[in-house]
This record gives C-alpha cells, sequence and structure tokens, in this order.
C-alpha cells in the first residue's frame, strides 16, 4: 500500500510534467492547427540555458534565463512559420521536424559529453513523510504544474487573450473579423507554449525524473508527451492535463509492477487502448464529415 | 485521378521531331545511369568503403519508397518504419539461423532466399494486424498511435533475445545465398574487369536488384488502380466511398505494403550491417525514433508521393551522412571536432533537418516538383514563361508520368 501511494505521488508529479509540454502542443495546436514536431527541441533550448548559465549567475538566474528563452524560441518559430505562405498546416508540421533535427543536434552537439542534470536545488532529495519516501523534484513539480496549470486556465478563460485564443480556434475568419489580431493571438500561443517547455525541462532532466541528464533522452521524454495530448484530444486544454496525469501514473505504475522498459510502451499502449475507443481522444472533438 | 476525370487545359503539343529528340534523351540517360550502377564496383575498385555508402543509399531508397507510397500517395502519417525495419532483419536471422548455432538462439534453418520473402510477409502481416487501429484514425492522431509501434520494438526486441540475440550482442545474420551463389568472400572469386567480385560487390548487385524491383513495383501500384484508390482515399474519403472504393481495405492495403516494403530494407540492412542487435534506447540506434524522422524527411525532401523522389532523398539524407563518416575515416574531415564538435552525423544532420526548411517553405512538392518543373522548362520554354510559378498543371501533383 505504502508503495502503491508512493508511487501515485511520483507519478502524479511526473504527469504533472507531461501535462505542461501536453499543454504547450494543445495551444500551439488550436491556434494553429499545427503540430509542432518542434516541442523536444523548445525543451532543449531552456535546458541548455540553464546548464550553459547556472554556474554564472546562480541557479534561479538561469532558470528564469532559460524559461524566457524557451519562450523566445517559440515565437521565432512562430515567424518561421508564418514566413511560409504556401504551406498548408501539414506542411507546417514537418517544417518544424526540419527544424528540431537541427537544433537538436546542435544542442546535443553543445552539451557534448556532459549530459548535466539541472535540477539543483531538489534533486536526488527525497522527502520522508509518514514512512513514505517522495521524490522532492516531483512533489515540486506536482506544485508548479497545478500552479501554472490553474493560472493557464483562469487566464483562459477570463482575460481578454484568452477569449481571443478560443474565439481564433472556433472560428479564424469570424475572431478576425470581429477586431481579433490573428497574429498577435498565435504568437503569444506560441510564447506560452515555450515558456512551459522552459519550466517542464527544470523538472525533466534530473536523477529524480528520468535518471538521465539534459541529452537526446530529453528529447525523447518531450515525444512521450505526445501521448498526453493525443489521448486527452488534440484540441483539448482540459485533456491534456487530463492526459498528462494518466500518463505519468502509467508510467509509473508500470514500471514498478511490470518492468522498467514495460513503462514507456506501456504509455503508448494505454494512448492506443483509448484511440481505438475514441478515435480523438476522450475529450476531443469529433471530426464531422459532411457528404 | 486528375488525368482520369479532369480534363485539364494543356498547352497544344510541340511538333513531333523535337518530342522523339526527348525521347531518345530520356532512353540515353536512362541507359547511362543503368551502366553507371552496373559498373560502381568496376569504378570504386577495390576499395569498398564507396560501395558501402551505395548500398546504404539503396536500403534508404526502398524503405523511403515505402513510406512515401503510405504518406504521400495513401494519406497516412506513419512513424513506424523503424519497427518494421528491426521486424524484417530479425525476421531473416531467425528464418534462415543456422539452428545448431547456438542454444540460446532461435533458428529454423530454412534457405536466406525463403528467409527474405518469409521476412517481408511477416511485415506484411503485421501491418495488416495494425490496419484497424490505423482505419480509425486520422493525421497526427495515426502518426502518433503508430510511434506505439516503435516503443514496443524497442520492449519486444529487448525482451524477446532468443529472437535478437538482446542489447549486448546481438546475432549475427547469415549469409545470402542465391540458388548456391553465397554472398560472401569466396575463394576464388570471378574478377570483373580486373576488379574480383566479392561480399560487399555481390551485395550491391543483390540490394541494386532488390532496389530495381521495389521501384518497379512501386511506380506500377501508383500508375494504376492501386494508386489511384489511394490517392482518391487522401483527397476525400467520403468521395472515394462514393465511386466505388472500399476506404478500410484500401488503407489496410496501404500500410501492408508500406510494411513489407519497410521489412526488405530491414532485411538489407542486416545484411549490409552483418548483425541484428535491437536498440538500447528509444532516440538513437538503428531502429529508432532518429530513423522515423530520417525516413519521414526522405519523403519530405524527395516530395509527398514521388517513387523517384525517395531515391533522391535517401542519397540527401542517408548518403550524405554516410558519406561524411566515409569522409571522416579516409581522409580525416572533421578531425578536429573530437567529442562535442561538429561530425559527420551532426553536418547530415544539419544539411537534411534545412532541406526539410527549404522544401516547405519554398517548394512543398520536394525533389519531385523540382525535377518536373525543369523537364518541362526543357519541353517547353516559350509555354512555362507564361504561366506564373512556372508551374503549367498545379493539380498533377500524384507522381504520374508526364502525359
Amino acid at each position: 500500500m505504502e508503495t502503491f501511494v508512493q508511487l501515485v505521488v511520483n507519478g502524479l508529479g511526473k504527469g504533472a510534467v507531461y501535462a505542461l509540454l501536453a499543454l504547450g502542443f494543445v495551444v500551439i495546436f488550436k491556434a494553429t492547427e499545427v503540430v509542432n514536431f518542434a516541442h523536444g527541441s523548445l525543451v532543449l533550448v531552456g535546458g541548455y540555458l540553464v546548464y550553459a548559465l547556472k554556474d554564472s549567475m546562480g541557479w534561479i538566474g538561469a532558470a528564469v534565463v532559460g524559461i524566457v528563452s524557451a519562450a523566445l524560441a517559440g515565437l521565432v518559430l512562430e515567424r518561421l512559420l508564418a514566413g511560409a505562405r504556401n504551406a498548408d498546416h501539414n506542411g507546417l508540421a514537418l517544417l518544424t521536424i526540419g527544424v528540431d533535427v537541427i537544433i537538436t543536434e546542435e544542442i546535443v552537439r553543445r552539451i557534448g559529453a556532459d549530459i548535466p542534470f539541472i535540477g539543483d536545488p531538489y534533486d536526488s532529495q527525497p522527502i520522508q513523510i509518514a514512512g513514505l519516501t517522495i521524490f522532492r523534484t516531483q512533489s515540486i513539480a506536482l506544485v508548479v504544474g497545478a500552479v501554472l496549470i490553474t493560472a493557464f486556465f483562469l487566464a483562459f478563460r477570463f482575460s481578454s487573450w484568452g477569449v481571443a485564443m478560443r474565439a481564433q480556434a472556433e472560428n479564424r475568419e469570424a475572431a478576425a473579423l470581429m477586431g481579433i489580431r490573428s497574429s498577435r493571438v498565435t504568437a503569444t500561443a506560441w510564447l506560452v507554449a515555450g515558456a512551459l517547455a522552459g519550466v517542464a525541462v527544470l523538472f525533466m532532466a534530473t536523477q529524480d525524473f528520468s535518471g538521465a541528464g539534459l541529452g537526446r533522452g530529453t528529447h525523447a521524454i518531450a515525444l512521450i508527451a505526445f501521448p498526453a495530448a493525443i489521448l486527452g484530444g488534440l484540441d483539448s486544454t482540459a485533456g491534456a492535463v487530463v492526459g498528462g496525469l494518466v500518463v505519468g501514473l502509467t508510467e509509473a505504475l508500470s514500471a514498478q509492477y511490470i518492468s522498467f522498459e514495460f513503462s514507456k510502451s506501456a504509455v503508448f499502449l494505454v494512448m492506443l487502448l483509448v484511440l481505438v475507443i475514441r478515435p480523438s481522444g476522450l475529450f476531443g472533438t469529433k471530426e464531422l464529415s459532411r457528404v | 485521378m486528375s488525368d482520369t476525370l479532369v480534363a485539364s487545359p494543356r498547352a497544344p503539343l510541340p511538333p513531333m521531331p523535337a518530342r522523339r529528340r526527348r525521347n531518345w534523351l530520356k532512353i540515353v540517360a536512362t541507359l547511362l545511369l543503368f551502366v553507371l550502377l552496373l559498373l560502381l564496383p568496376i569504378i570504386t575498385g577495390t576499395g569498398v568503403a564507396y560501395l558501402k555508402v551505395a548500398q546504404y543509399v539503396l536500403i534508404g531508397a526502398v524503405g523511403g519508397i515505402g513510406l512515401t507510397l503510405l504518406v504521400g500517395q495513401a494519406g497516412q502519417l506513419s512513424l513506424a518504419h523503424p519497427f518494421f525495419l528491426l521486424v524484417g532483419a530479425v525476421s531473416y536471422a531467425v528464418i534462415a539461423g543456422d539452428p545448431e548455432e547456438s542454444d540460446d538462439l532461435v533458428g529454423l534453418g530454412l534457405p536466406p532466399l525463403v528467409a527474405v520473402i518469409g521476412a517481408v510477409v511477416i511485415c506484411g502481416l503485421i501491418g495488416l494486424a495494425f490496419a484497424p487501429v490505423a482505419g480509425r484514425l486520422r493525421g497526427i492522431y495515426l502518426g502518433v498511435a503508430s510511434l506505439s509501434l516503435v516503443f514496443l520494438g524497442l520492449w519486444l526486441g529487448q525482451s524477446l533475445e532468443m529472437f535478437t540475440g538482446g542489447t549486448s550482442t546481438g546475432r549475427t545474420p547469415p549469409t545470402f545465398e542465391l540458388f548456391g551463389f553465397p554472398f560472401s568472400n569466396a575463394d576464388p572469386s570471378p574478377t570483373l574487369f580486373g576488379v574480383a567480385i566479392e561480399k560487399e560487390q555481390r551485395l550491391w548487385y543483390l540490394f541494386l536488384a532488390l532496389a530495381f524491383i521495389a521501384y518497379f513495383l512501386a511506380r506500377g501500384a501508383v500508375n494504376s488502380r492501386v494508386g489511384r484508390s489511394w490517392r482518391a482515399v487522401r483527397d476525400n474519403e467520403a468521395a472515394a466511398t462514393a465511386m466505388g472504393v472500399d476506404v478500410r481495405r484500401v488503407k489496410a492495403g496501404a500500410f501492408v505494403v508500406s510494411s513489407a516494403f519497410a521489412g526488405l530494407a530491414g532485411v538489407m540492412t542486416a545484411l549490409w550491417l552483418d548483425l541484428v542487435k535491437p536498440d538500447e534506447n528509444e532516440f538513437t540506434g538503428t531502429y529508432s525514433l532518429a530513423v522515423s524522422i530520417a525516413y519521414l524527411a526522405i519523403v519530405i525532401i524527395g516530395g509527398l508521393g514521388s517513387v523517384p523522389g525517395a531515391v533522391v532523398g535517401s542519397i540527401v539524407v542517408y548518403g550524405l551522412e554516410k558519406f561524411f563518416r566515409l569522409g571522416a575515416t579516409e581522409f580525416g574531415w572533421f578531425a578536429e571536432a573530437e567529442f562535442g564538435g561538429i561530425n559527420a552525423v551532426v553536418l547530415s544532420a544539419f544539411i537534411y533537418g534545412a532541406a526539410v526548411v527549404l522544401v516547405v517553405l519554398f517548394e512543398p512538392g520536394g525533389a519531385a516538383a523540382i525535377g518536373r518543373r525543369l523537364a518541362a522548362r526543357m519541353r517547353r520554354p516559350a509555354a512555362v514563361a507564361s504561366v506564373p510559378n512556372g508551374r503549367p498543371t498545379p493539380e498533377r501533383n500524384d507522381d504520374d508520368p508526364p502525359a
């Protein structure tokens, strides 16, 4: 029982990180209908700056710079996509693959043989509460994730940015006719997604979370957030959060009860199961085809 | 589709003599290329390093052709290609493997030719087994769903050591033999223009034959009823159904064909490496996510749906990487790079990543569209100049041969 509670808490902590990444995918998809394959490289951009700067300017300063630069990297990508005028959203998704290949290779090359851990203030310092061992990284991730996700939903629901964003997702042309600046909405969506990725990486490249430092593996973890977004439904923000938690829990529980090697496959099998029953994910809009 | 249903306005045909000369040019160029490919082992001489690069390009071409049929012609995004490569490689090693070789490894000891066919069939069947999932999903949902096969393959490859040999040692695939003729070093070996036809030369001819078969089968499929039904489903499922196309069957068929091509590429990979070894993690290795992305890049650079384009894509993505590596070992390129510098892999990734970006930005049709445009320009400079963008028939994105 104790192991189980421990696993659930740690799994939820991982899930919160996946939820942050998945939320980024979903925000971008809602605003632009583009699937961002380069999310993993936004993660790496943030992580690399933390690694490069944390010795000279302290961890907190480096983390802030990392988050901001991941957000700016998202914006740069958005500008690049905006330049591709003769490509539809599928073509743009393919373009992000090309960008991803370049950024990933460059950053992995710069990191070199180090494979650094970047969660200095909380990594490898488990908390003991009532006989339970809980990873500090995961518990902080859970709190930070909960705060950010709540803030996001409040902004999405009540702020004028949120209203504009939802209007644009609903009907792009009508939103434009109502005076919503489409380019501004799109740009903020990429900024938000990049910032969320920048926060997520602070927890991903740690001993507690993955047992591996910043590198190709971190990039691959960002791909695990794909099932999280898909499982919940690519156009549902609530779905992204639920999907993230499901993925986190599945990974933690199957690693303990089946085998560590199987845990990533388990995530994908759960996703397949959901997709076979609901092809648009749990909360995704069903695609209707009229003839 | 466009040819049979849409009567597109075309410029009047040029007078006959020009046309005949063009055909001659085409035939001569094709023949030259064919002779060049046949004589490649003689041109590269006794060193086999260049030949290995060329062999690798053919592997990428066969796999890329399979993926371009699925993604470009049938409109189904798949990232599962490395999984089928793995299944093909392992199936070949298991079916042709010597039963007495080791107690820990399963081997059926059947002839290698049977093993190649068996591996391709097994991959096709697994593709068929995935069809019920593929039939329900669309676009990115299908792409991510297919990603699950890569993770499943990683896990199965690591846990089924009696088939795969495990991640530490792997297993050696048996030498390919055709009716008693071994594709290995032999003594004495026949010579051709003074170059001994040893293992690598023999494998080159084998790969060339397999690649030609794959190429012409794919061209045949694209230009026939099968290809038309793929494109009909890609363009509009409802309209395809209305015209009597069984959408579910066509989608399943495309998956089967694509998986079979990938399986063949997997067998070729095993023979090329002389090793079948499952990956240790999901992000680097012979059957990893990086390979999923590389194959997508091959298909995008070549132009979605174009069979010759996939060959070009393979040259850019697979050929450059191996060529740079060759340069690194033979001529000491990137010598000062060490670890963390610009090495062969990094440079080739930069180039193909940039190629993908440039293709999407400036020529979404990829190498195939560039080729078509050049051909059109040579054919009728005046007519093309009068059409904006130099694209006389923009609806022809379906890789039909020029009418």
